[in-house]
């Protein structure tokens, strides 16, 4: 619990005055407690890491620092002056600025005039539209962005936009850039740009404060991390005096357990018979323009794992199999029937289920409530006629809510006010409670704390264990080689390769065949 | 004690029902026998009568706007259906042989509604298969439709005498007017229907998040589809009741605005107008309030000239009222007053929902 003093002299220590400073930060809400007594100080020209599981405060923190949140008690010095902010508008004003894991654009709205909006040159009492592309154009090659300032934010990919909202919270001079998860849905050439935009504002004096799950990034690009768990402090220390493995235990301490867990249950998985049939099997199934024809055999029992960079091909040929978009050749057997999956409703009918990446926009149903988004698969299947029996409902949503560990354990709260990771375990339980035999998981792990993800996988070994079939798709390639019997490596929307999963295969030789484009085995 | 005004006022159904027992309470006060109900020839009679008979077309028209709005739609055309229907059935029964009997105005009805459930089904069609913006694709009809009424009556207003055919808008049974009794029937009937099954539910999440719903196996186009072309049925059932009312079936002025009528029900009664959550409990007390306004209008004298201004007057106050940007600013200005509840932190802070 100690807090080093900045050493002057090495690299990550300035020698200034923190530029944000705040001590025995309480916030309250009602019927808990989410802060208590947190500090947290952020010098200028250094990148600062607030770790943490999901509802360990990370957000809460921030946000009672832009003034989103009400202080019950503490104190914030913003330059070494106390302020409470009124909102973020507010704090952005006095140079913090946040820049939030969905990107908070107008989709419909130029480059330009997203990254000037609220700060736009004014001529004759007019918008002066020229100097505005020109100013845009200035602040986007500072960070050595080459983006058409003209051109609609929409038709840019996710990580252009989170590119542009950075760009953004840059314009107003900000002195402390506050970036919540701006990683989670980039690839790693993505983050790299990303990561170059992030040291050049810090050479620049900008004080950053970083919150991202990914461990690897953090170690990459963080001077100085804050750990918090279960709304306290843990720690302040500098990256290069804390061990992975330390701040891990810091942060949890009992995932490192499930994690066991899941290579046990991996190592059992049984040896599949010579003459088994697969549940599922494409074959030369392909769509125009989404994915190439490719083949695939999906076994009960088995994880297969999709390995492949953002946008190599993995969530569309999850949906081909889904039938969420539909094959334009090539056919699907089920159980060795040829069989058209034709929408996602024929493939409910054939017990395959797919969890989306886009897990707000195409999973959870925020105003309704858990019990009704858990059994909303189950309810669609049946159609509109037949209610699920009331008495069948509760037990359902009861056994999934103790199984999957969900928080708050209350049925009729709305999904939108669940954290992310709790938000994934009601859509899963919404497909197991279908009975899947096919379970398609793209990015289930994506936006999640370390232990909710550890739960997630050990679920996932378990099913398969008891012979369900899984497709497990994750940007992160531990994930994938930790759970799966068989890996597909993807690379620029085509199947490039198929290997065996196993201790011996190691991240490296993924990465090998990502980049070879299967040539190397 | 003062928690529990919090929640009465707190209720969706609150501030529609004190805006009709306000409208209620002006009348009285300025005709003491306003509430009075009498029985003369076995019927009863009064304002409280008048009020269930005038809003039968009313409620028909918003019960089938709440299931359009929830689903994140709108239907502009409801009120060129009401001409359509009326106009439809006057002319059969004035071509045909025989106005008085039973059989012709059965027929009348049926063609009549069976026209309008194509129409709702157009509308469906143009809105859920080819994806056309529910406010365009319904404009689509909503503009052509008094052409097609005036091109069924000939350009005429057409009138006709047929006793059964009148039974329906103004008749009695049971001492009830037989508007009212059909009406809030078919109400009672689609709200058990929507609450009693999964309908409800998958009406809502098809509103709230399309895309989920449809990945979750929700059969989202077909949901789209059948309220619309409900929306059309039951507006066609209003117009036959607007017909049977005047016996008269004028194709410029039947049904006029009541697609605005029936929207300012559907939010006074606190759907919102993104979709998703409905409730058609709201609607019925919209539907009570606007044509109780009506009927307040003429009671307190207020000269017809400034009649809709009058009821823009109440439809803002109402919707003031239910703002929650500007009952959280009352709440602030009243210090004594519980903090507004703060949801526990999710842990993605972007979540505010854009309507």
């Amino acid at each position: 619990m100690t807090t080093p003093a900045p050493e002057p002299g090495t690299v990550a220590a300035p020698a200034r005055e923190p530029v944000v400073e705040m001590a025995g930060i309480t916030v309250e809400f009602p019927g808990v407690r989410a802060l208590d007594g947190v500090d947290l100080r952020l010098f200028p020209g250094e990148v600062h890491a607030l770790m943490g599981e999901n509802g360990a405060g990370k957000s809460t923190l921030i946000k009672a620092l832009t003034g989103v949140n009400p202080v019950a008690a503490g104190e914030i010095l913003v330059a070494g002056e106390p302020r409470r902010f009124t909102g973020p508008a507010d704090a952005r004003e006095h140079g913090i600025s946040t820049v939030y894991q969905e990107v908070n654009l107008c989709e419909n709205l130029t480059v330009a005039e997203n990254i000037m909006l609220g700060s736009e040159p004014r001529r004759l009492g007019g918008l002066d539209w020229r100097s505005m592309r020109r100013q845009a154009r200035e602040h986007l090659a500072r960070m050595g962005l080459r983006i058409d300032p003209a051109s609609s934010l929409g038709s840019h990919s996710l990580a252009v936009q989170q590119l542009v909202a950075i760009c953004r919270a840059t314009v107003v001079d900000a002195r402390v850039l506050i970036l919540d998860e701006p990683t989670s849905s980039l690839d790693t050439d993505e983050v790299a740009q990303l990561f170059r935009v992030v040291r050049s504002l810090r050479d620049d004096g900008v004080a950053i404060l970083f919150v991202s799950h990914f461990l690897d990034q953090v170690y990459e690009i963080a001077d100085r991390m804050t750990v918090l768990r279960n709304g306290r402090l843990v720690a302040e220390r500098r990256t290069a005096e804390l061990p992975q493995r330390e701040l891990v235990s810091m942060m949890i301490g009992r995932s490192m357990e499930l994690l066991e867990e899941v290579d046990r249950a991996h190592d059992a998985a049984p040896e599949r018979p010579a003459d088994a049939v697969p549940y599922l099997q494409a074959v030369g199934l392909g769509r125009r323009g989404s994915v190439e024809p490719f083949d695939l055999e999906l076994y009960e029992g088995e994880v297969v794992g999709l390995a492949g960079l953002l946008g190599s091909g993995r969530t569309e040929l999850a949906r081909l199999l889904y039938g969420a978009d539909r094959a334009d050749v090539g056919e699907t057997r089920v159980k060795g029937t040829a069989t058209r999956l034709r929408s996602p409703r024929t493939a409910l009918a054939h017990d395959v289920v797919y969890l989306s990446e886009d897990r707000k926009g195409e999973g959870v149903v925020g105003d309704l409530t858990v019990r009704e988004n858990m059994i909303l698969g189950l309810q669609a299947a049946r159609g509109w006629m037949r209610p699920l029996p009331r008495r069948q409902v509760d037990e359902i949503v009861e056994k999934y809510i103790k199984a999957l560990g969900i928080r708050p354990a209350n049925p009729e709260a709305l999904l939108k006010n669940l954290s992310g990771g709790n938000q994934q375990k009601v859509l899963l339980a919404r497909w197991l409670a279908t009975a899947p035999r096919l379970l398609l998981l793209d990015e289930p792990t994506r936006g999640i704390d370390v232990g909710a993800k550890a739960e997630i996988m050990k679920l996932v070994a378990e099913l398969a264990a008891d012979g369900m079939s899984v497709v497990f798709i994750s940007a992160e390639l531990e994930e994938v080689l930790r759970l799966s019997h068989r890996i597909a490596v993807m690379r620029d929307r085509r199947k490039v390769a198929e290997i065996d999963g196993g201790q011996d295969v190691g991240t490296d030789d993924v990465i090998e065949l990502i980049a070879s484009g299967g040539e190397a085995r | 004690m003062s928690a529990r005004v919090g929640t009465v006022v707190k209720h969706h159904l609150f501030w529609p029902l004190a805006a009709l027992v306000a409208l209620l309470v002006a009348c009285t006060i300025k005709r003491p026998a306003f509430l009075r109900v009498s029985v003369l020839d076995d019927h009863l009679f009064g304002a409280p009568i008048d009020i269930l008979r005038n809003s039968a077309p009313l409620l028909l028209v918003a019960l089938g706007m709440t299931l359009v709005i929830a689903t994140r739609g709108i239907d502009l055309s409801v009120g060129a259906v009401v001409a359509i229907a009326g106009a439809v059935a006057l002319t059969f029964i004035a071509s045909s042989p025989d106005p008085d009997s039973l059989g012709t105005v059965v027929g009348a009805i049926f063609v009549a509604l069976g026209l309008c459930l194509v129409l709702g089904v157009w509308n469906g069609f143009l809105v859920s298969v080819l994806g056309i913006q529910p406010i365009i694709a319904t404009l689509i009809l909503m503009t052509a439709g008094r052409g097609i009424a005036m091109l069924i009556t000939g350009g005429m207003i057409t009138t006709v005498n047929s006793p059964p055919f009148k039974t329906l808008g103004s008749g009695f049974w049971l001492g009830l007017p037989v508007a009212a009794l059909v009406a809030y029937g078919v109400f009672v009937v689609v709200a058990v229907v929507v609450r009693r099954t999964a309908l409800g539910m998958l009406l809502e999440a098809v509103g709230i998040n399309p895309a989920a719903s449809r990945l979750s196996g929700v059969r989202a186009r077909t949901l789209v589809w059948t309220v619309y072309a409900a929306s059309g049925l039951f507006a066609g059932l209003a117009g036959l009741i607007f017909a049977s009312n005047t016996m008269a079936a004028d194709a410029n002025n039947a049904g006029l605005f009541i697609e605005l009528d029936a929207i300012l029900a559907v939010v006074i009664g606190g759907t919102a107008l993104s979709g998703g959550k409905f409730n058609l409990s709201g609607t019925l007390a919209g539907v009570l309030v606007i044509t109780t306004l009506s009927l307040t209008v003429t009671v307190l004298g207020v000269s017809p000239l400034v009649t809709p201004l009058f009821k823009a007057l109440v439809v803002i106050a109402v919707t003031l009222l239910q703002s929650p940007a500007l009952r959280a600013r009352l709440r602030r200005r009243r210090p004594g007053s519980p903090a507004p509840r703060v949801e526990q932190p999710a842990e993605n802070p972007a979540q505010e929902v854009h309507a």
